[in-house]
């Protein structure tokens, strides 16, 4: 066999695993039983152990729509996005953007940023390690300098913000909350934070949001406190690096240039 | 103090347990919900066998339970993802990958399969099966040796469970593996359950099977579950699924295994419905009572 039929063997065998009925060619089995049950062995276990990965990824999106509906939808999305590489911790990056188009799903409008949410804490889980900041940390900076420092977010810190009560949907779902008290139109911000091990998610005010959002940005201090004051002229700078210092959100302050 | 403990403590280089090779011992895959009960209660096994795709990432808790516990036991890295039976050349980015797990965690041991799962940018997340033909022969040989260069090491590659074959195959499957392991160097890790499950998808002896290998060669086994169905002639069908206990038919084999090879690393598979902690080390404790039965009864030329 020449090595071109080779290839195109791997080539029909891939799109035979991702179609619904397909049998590569030049399969044989030694008894002349039925080639497409066995390689039906093969395309099993593609889509399970794939749909399994998402299910395991996205428990709170599986649980809101339920398992029959997660698992055709995932079975979807496997056939039209395979992984691009064998980490599957990561697979399934793009399955909230594909929920956002899937009409069947469109009665949930939250279910997207639900689902974009659990990718946030999927990613702070695998983040790299990194030792927070504590508040005496703060103390050893002036004033002035602290506000022309920039802050360095913790790896495992994810920001993102919603038109839906993506914190407290997620809440009611993990056991933290009363889903017949959310009202799911009530737009939310969440701060996802792993300062050791344990993934926190945490609802925060739009001008926290815009604080850390400005830091992560590599802006300074000052001027990501100018940002959250916009929002919210209430805005309390001290209570903000609190929060975030007591939350583990900060490894390390940079000195800015005075201003 | 070992001699080579002590000899490793006066180099300073004591950053985990010194052990050449694994234990000719059982071993059992490290799951996270094992990981606690493996820290607190350190159960005598051989050592411990982690997926490498698994441990990729950053950083967080895989990594931290991972250092933990290889600082109390020998660890093999046993990989699913390098598709060294892919048609297209080695995922270099994989590699680095590889290279990263194998530096941070220093195993003992690193193997791979007999098989392909990328296509070229799909990855299939399965162990797929290849054409057994000179022109696969020579693509598979060069894939080690790339890996074997890269890694700096000499790697075991596993015997496949297969379903179907192919009509274009000119070689046995041990015959394959015979010519691969003798031209690159590899060693192999011995699947016994796969030789079960193979053998009878294709109508074989799995005894003629093992003793078609090259069986000097075998730097560990692996037992594992697998499920029964029937093909559409009602002849058995074994699906390897890695979800129950070793089943009896693999132990007559295994037994066979260990008198030709000698007592081997041996790892328990269970990885999918993964019990207790508990019922994974009796399976392990059974592989080593197998294994000293099989050398009782002495062993074959």
């Amino acid at each position: 066999m020449s090595a071109q039929a080779t290839q195109a063997d791997q080539a029909d065998f891939a799109r035979a695993l991702l179609a619904a009925h397909a049998t590569p060619a030049r399969l044989s089995t030694w008894n002349g039983s039925d080639v497409a049950q066995r390689f039906s062995v093969y395309r099993n276990n593609v889509i399970v152990s794939l749909v399994d990965a998402l299910a395991t990824a996205f428990p709170v999106v599986a649980e809101l729509v339920g398992e029959d509906f997660f698992r055709a939808m995932a079975r979807t999305f496997v056939r039209a996005h395979p992984p691009r590489n064998p980490l599957l911790a990561t697979y399934g990056g793009d399955f909230p953007d594909f929920i956002a188009q899937f009409a069947p799903a469109r009665g949930v409008s939250y279910l997207a940023d639900v689902a974009r949410l659990e990718t946030a804490c999927l990613q702070s889980f695998h983040a790299a390690d990194a030792v927070p900041l504590a508040a005496d940390d703060f103390a050893a900076w002036t004033p002035d300098a602290l506000l022309a420092a920039r802050a360095r977010l913790h790896p495992g810190v994810r920001l993102l913000a919603s038109r839906a009560a993506i914190v407290s949907i997620r809440a009611a779902h993990t056991g933290a909350g009363d889903l017949a008290a959310v009202d799911p139109s009530q737009p939310e911000h969440a701060l996802v934070v792993r300062p050791r091990f344990d993934v926190r998610v945490l609802r925060i005010e739009p001008a926290m949001f815009a604080f850390l959002q400005s830091l992560e940005r590599g802006w300074s201090i000052e001027t990501a406190l100018r940002a959250a004051m916009a929002l919210e002229a209430a805005f309390r700078p001290q209570a903000a690096l609190a929060l975030a210092a007591s939350e583990g959100v900060f490894v390390a302050l940079e000195p800015g240039e005075p201003s | 103090m070992s001699q080579a403990k002590a000899h490793a403590a006066a180099q300073g280089v004591v950053a985990f347990p010194f052990f050449q090779a694994l234990p000719p011992r059982a071993g059992v895959g490290l799951k996270a919900q094992h990981a606690r009960a493996l820290i607190e209660q350190r159960p005598n096994i051989g050592f411990l066998e982690i997926h490498a795709e698994n441990y990729m990432g950053d950083g967080g808790p895989p990594h931290a339970q991972l250092a933990a516990l290889r600082a109390l036991y020998p660890l093999s890295v046993h990989g699913v993802g390098l598709s060294i039976g892919g048609e297209g050349p080695l995922d270099e980015d994989h590699l680095d990958r590889l290279a990263r797990v194998i530096a941070r965690y220093q195993p003992q041991s690193f193997s791979e399969h007999l098989a392909w799962s990328t296509h070229e940018d799909r990855y299939l997340n399965d162990l797929l099966p290849i054409v057994y033909d000179r022109t696969t022969l020579t693509r598979v040989c060069d894939h080690v040796d790339r890996a074997q260069e890269r890694l700096g090491l000499r790697m075991l590659i596993e015997n496949p469970s297969t379903y179907v074959a192919f009509s274009a195959s000119s070689f046995s499957e041990e015959e394959f593996i015979g010519e691969l392991v003798a031209r690159t160097g590899c060693g192999l890790l011995l699947d016994v359950s796969n030789v079960v499950v193979s053998c009878a998808n294709h109508g074989r002896d799995p005894f003629a099977y093992l003793a078609g290998l090259p069986l000097s060669q075998v730097g560990e086994m692996h037992l594992g579950g697998y499920a029964r169905e029937t093909d559409s002639l009602g002849a058995p069908l074994l699906i390897d699924n890695h979800g129950g206990p070793i089943e009896q038919s693999v132990w007559p084999l295994y037994i066979e295994a260990v008198r030709r090879c000698g007592p081997q690393p041996t790892l328990i598979e269970w990885d999918n419905d993964v019990p207790e902690l508990g019922r994974l080390l009796q399976e392990a404790a059974k592989a080593d009572a197998a294994a000293r039965a099989a050398l009782r009864g002495g062993r074959a030329a």
